[in-house]
């Protein structure tokens, strides 16, 4: 058999993180009863026009900048002309002559190093409604609620030539959309879908082969699926000495196979055209600057900082920097307590724990970094013993609870002065008079014993160091004592 | 001379259009489109070389409404135009995936 | 009497709102069934809303110069929870849960919708005869048509069955009806009155405007229902709306333009005549007539009808039978219904117009036909720039005939379009223009007189329209 390559461009829809849909004041939250978010404009109702919303724009600039494009300073939108019923005006605003954003690019890395992806252009959509089928009644229903909640459509070159090039791609986008606010890139929610537009050649070949698109991809191992697939199907077709056909396929996760999409309904004539109901967008200088200007530091950036900075390993960085919400709970405690090291362990240690025990999101870990802090600061200091701190912080974890205050009256506070230590060691050590003389006589193992019954008896008030420092001494002078005599 | 308009691209104005024609109909629709695309044919006679066509008269300011929720739950409303609903979405005849 | 005098009786308290809705309703149960003007009268309501006005005006609440007048709109506008059909089958039975903002700038005036008007269904023909519901007669002579789109609006207010009437034009369907129909109707620069609730038939060019009897009671309507709306992007901040104060200013040393291409072959004797008539009337009040060459003249229609087609069908695709409005009895999936709801709901002119759109947007024709067209409307428009810099209006006939018989326009489409000939470029150009009756034919049909003015420059149409009705009564 010969030697074929796979080429891969993707067409990547992000939904936006705005509250309101690009072209009415129409929430575009999640979840809601079917067309409980709807009005005249989402539903397409004659007379009704589309306003654009000012932060659809802000979004998609954002996302342009970071992926390196240029900007289309005035960019217009276009109707998209197809008939069907998720799609309420049978147009879609879309951008087709002036895209807002084009000609970037962004860096991947994968197991052969880096390399960057071509973004051909990036431009502002609205997204259809829901289609359910109804299997009682034989027909289909469909509900507003998601139609024109703002998108923008990411459209790379075909630069990619495996599933684990267009994985590192799709991740790198995810990273760079959440960091930037822009969008949450949810797969499961569908605020991020790739259409995967793949053609094989044979290796060492020039020109591209017949390309199709596959459409229906909603999870990373899904896409990675259908990639291996349908190169294997269009290797096949070749090898047969058969055509690839440039169409339209949707991928079925369950049966792990693809099928044409195609009905002689479909003329495939979009007849895009300027939508006269929206004049152009300018975008000045300023706007531009300013975007720049308060970009947020990406995660790549963070990743480096953390590391040269703060000290910390590759692994915990990236581990980290997953989501930027956990990120920014990070950096505040580390500020916070003047120790990015220690902060460090206790997210890689308790936080990811809890959270993972605990079914919770990163992004829904919701406690002050300012109690975390404090509590680092008050085991840094030995007010508090380490054991107890990880009790005090899975209260913190749940309920945000003041550390300080709680410690405090729950009486779990280290006691400063000695009078404590002192006279529980003088009980101990008079209630074990038997293991009290096999350590006198210099059998050390014994020492631990004592350590133990101290820190069981005064449940974390003072520290074992503490509790080490008075047995030594106590045993030292007792020693002495015998010594003298 | 003008496009002219042969079977094919009547059939597929018509799939565009989502407009049927029969028999009786058809010849008039082609002969109406005909007699008008030969009409528009003096457009050629123009000279737009170098002239950029102008899709908006207006529009040298932005125009944008502020990212705010200002519409409630309507579903009643909009839906009471609807030919055919059901648990309160609009039915249409089953769609193939 | 016209609508600002029946306004002035109402606030000196000669009469009560309720008599001045009264006596619209008596006229209209006089005449409507000969002319056929209304789809829907809202008799009850009017009454109800008659009284709640006569109190806010008591109160001080509506305080304009429209405060209690009826007034009639155009089928295509949403009043809502009213029926607004488009004259079309395929909104028989759609009720709005919105409103056009025109509609609510009226009901803030105090002014009282009396019903909704016939029309072209969806504004596309020139003689109200392509409504579902019935053609509207011409009230000068019953044989004629009213003219179109807005026919029922402008022979409501001819009839008397209404002082004053929304219409709506993106071809000249304010201004040739209302040139048919002998009253003053006006046709708005683009983007001054918002296009909120006015069901769209070309959304580039189309514009709602007043109809009256005359052009104070025009500028009157204007005043009301001009401005800014958020709820349209297109929709202009403008910031002289005070039209009314033109309206007593001379005409003196105003430089008025005639492209002298308007007045060779094509145009009607009678209304040849009846414009030169109306030129003598213009100096006779010390304005300067000057004739000039318009070359883009025989571009004007094809990219009109481009222009105009593309965008309908586009606009138009939302009637499928799926949200709102006709679904058809059987079909069989999908894309048949689609197919049977759409061809069974629209009527031939919209179904042309619809064909002939997708066409020119298609693959392989967009850059041939509608870019072309977009080309030759950017020429068409610095054409009149130039004439701008030069004159103050252009005049125009409104229409190359008087009214035509009923059942003669609808057999041969293009000549009908070829009547369009001096009211599109208004519209490609987004110019505001004013139709003024000038005189009549020996049939007893009404000519009209057109004045167009640049951009924003409503004013001046305003104050030369009504220094023409001055002139002509001297």
């Amino acid at each position: 058999m010969k030697q074929y390559e796979t080429v891969i461009g993707l067409e990547v829809h992000v939904e936006l993180a705005t509250k309101t849909k690009i072209f009415c004041g129409c929430s575009t939250e999640f979840g809601g009863a079917p067309n409980t978010h709807t009005c005249p404009v989402c539903t397409g109702m004659p007379g009704s026009l589309p306003v654009l919303n000012r932060q659809v724009v802000e979004f998609a600039l954002k996302a342009g900048i970071a992926a390196n494009c240029k900007i289309h300073q005035m960019c217009k939108f276009d109707r998209k002309n197809y008939f069907y019923p998720d799609n309420p005006q049978n147009y879609q605003i879309s951008q087709l002559y002036l895209p807002i954003c084009y000609d970037g690019w962004v860096e991947i890395e994968t197991s052969s190093g880096k390399k960057k992806i071509r973004i051909h252009e990036m431009h502002m959509e609205e997204d259809a409604g829901k289609l359910i089928h109804d299997e009682w009644e034989d027909c289909s229903l469909v509900d507003y609620n998601r139609s024109g909640v703002p998108l923008i459509e990411i459209v790379s070159e075909p630069d990619m030539r495996s599933s684990e090039e267009v994985i590192a791609y799709l991740e790198k986008l995810r990273f760079m959309m959440q960091y930037l606010g822009v969008s949450d890139c949810k797969l499961q929610e569908g605020s991020m879908r790739a259409d995967v537009n793949l053609s094989v050649r044979e290796a060492g070949s020039e020109t591209f082969g017949t390309r199709t698109e596959m459409k229906n991809l909603n999870s990373f191992k899904a896409i990675a699926r259908a990639i291996e697939g349908e190169r294997e199907r269009q290797i096949e077709l070749l090898e047969a000495g058969k055509k690839v056909i440039q169409e339209t396929r949707r991928w079925d996760d369950n049966k792990e196979s693809s099928h044409a999409m195609r009905s002689k309904e479909d003329a495939k004539d979009y007849r895009y055209f300027p939508d006269p109901d929206l004049p152009p967008v300018h975008i000045s200088d300023q706007w531009i600057a300013r975007l720049k200007e308060s970009q947020p530091e990406l995660r790549e950036e963070k990743m480096l900082r953390y590391q040269k900075e703060y000290g910390l390993s590759e692994y915990d960085s990236g581990i980290l920097t997953e989501t930027r919400h956990l990120a920014k709970l990070f950096e505040e405690t580390a500020v916070l307590c003047g120790s990015p090291k220690k902060a460090a362990n206790w997210f890689m240690g308790e936080v990811l724990r809890l959270a993972r025990e605990k079914g919770r999101e990163p992004e829904k870990v919701s406690f002050s970094p300012e109690h975390l802090s404090s509590l680092i600061v008050m085991v840094e200091k030995k007010e508090v013993s380490p054991q107890n701190a990880k009790k005090v912080f899975e209260k913190v974890f749940d309920q945000d609870i003041d550390p300080v205050v709680y410690i405090e009256e729950k009486g779990l506070k280290i006691v400063e002065d000695t009078g404590l230590l002192a006279s529980t060691l003088e009980r101990i050590l008079e209630e074990n008079p038997g293991p009290l003389n096999e350590l006198l006589g210099g059998k050390e193992k014994v020492f631990g014993f004592f350590v133990g019954k101290m820190m069981r008896e005064l449940k974390g008030k003072a520290s074992p160091d503490a509790v080490r420092e008075a047995l030594t001494k106590e045993i030292e002078s007792r020693r002495k004592q015998y010594g003298d005599n | 001379m003008a496009k002219l308009i042969d079977d094919e691209t009547l059939d597929n104005v018509c799939i565009l259009a989502k407009l049927s024609l029969n028999e009786k109909t058809r010849e008039k629709a082609r002969e109406d489109m005909q007699k008008m695309l030969d009409y528009v044919e003096k457009l050629n006679e123009l000279d737009t070389e170098g002239t950029e066509p102008l899709t908006h008269l207006f529009g040298d300011e932005n125009v944008f409404r502020e990212d705010v929720v200002t519409n409630g739950d309507d579903r009643e409303e909009m839906l009471a135009n609807a030919p055919k609903m059901k648990e309160g979405q609009y039915q249409v005849p089953k769609t193939i995936g | 009497m016209t609508a600002l005098e029946l306004a002035e009786k109402i606030k000196q308290r000669q009469i009560s709102v309720l008599d001045g809705v009264k006596t619209v309703f008596a006229e209209i149960e006089k005449k409507e069934n000969r002319i056929h003007a209304y789809l829907d009268i809202y008799k009850k309501e009017a009454y109800a809303r008659a009284r709640q006005v006569e109190k806010g005006i008591a109160e001080g609440i509506y305080t304009g110069p429209l405060a209690g007048v009826p007034v009639a709109v155009k089928d295509n506008i949403c009043v809502k929870g009213k029926k607004t059909t488009c004259a079309s089958r395929m909104l028989e039975n759609f009720v709005p849960p919105y409103q056009a903002e025109a509609v609510s700038r009226l009901e803030q005036a105090g002014m009282i919708v009396i019903g909704k008007t016939n029309m072209d269904e969806f504004a596309m023909g020139s003689t109200t005869e392509t409504s579902a519901y019935g053609i509207t007669r011409n009230p000068w002579n019953t044989d004629h048509v009213p003219g179109g789109s807005s026919g029922g609006s402008c022979a409501a207010v001819a009839a008397g069955e209404a002082y004053l009437a929304l219409g709506s034009d993106t071809g000249g369907s304010i201004r040739q009806p209302s040139s048919f129909c002998g009253v003053t109707g006006v046709k708005p620069t683009y983007g001054t009155v918002s296009r909120y609730g006015l069901i769209a038939y070309a959304s580039s060019l189309d514009q709602i405007g007043p109809i009256g009897k005359n052009t104070a009671d025009c500028a009157a309507l204007l005043e009301v229902i001009a401005g800014r709306d958020p709820k349209d992007s297109t929709s202009l901040d403008r910031k002289d709306l005070d039209f009314s104060e033109a309206m007593d200013q001379k005409i003196t040393g105003m430089k008025f333009g005639i492209p002298k291409e308007y007045l060779a072959k094509g145009l009607d004797g009678e209304v040849k005549n009846s414009f030169m008539e109306a030129l003598k009337i213009l100096t006779g009040q010390g304005a300067i007539v000057e004739f000039f060459s318009v070359d883009t003249m025989e571009y004007m229609i094809p990219a009109y009808y481009i222009i105009a087609s593309a965008e309908a069908s586009s606009n138009l695709e939302r009637f499928d039978g799926v949200k709102y409005g006709y679904r058809a009895a059987d079909y069989e999936g999908l894309h048949d219904m689609y197919y049977r709801t759409r061809t069974e709901g629209f009527g031939e002119e919209v179904k042309r117009r619809i064909m002939l759109g997708s066409f020119v947007l298609s693959s392989g024709y967009y850059d041939a036909y509608y870019l072309k067209a977009l080309r030759a409307k950017a020429l068409i428009c610095q054409e009149f720039d130039r004439a701008f810099e030069k004159y103050d209006v252009i005049l125009a006939p409104a229409a190359p005939h008087t009214a035509p018989k009923i059942g003669e326009s609808l057999k041969d489409p293009l000549s009908m379009y070829l009547g369009d000939i001096y009211t599109v470029a208004v519209n490609l150009c987004g110019l505001p223009a004013i139709s003024v009756p000038c005189g009549m034919d020996s049939k007893g049909l009404p000519i009209g007189i057109q004045m167009i003015g640049n951009r924003f420059e409503e004013k001046k149409i305003f104050r030369s329209a009504a220094a023409f009705e001055r002139g002509g009564r001297d």
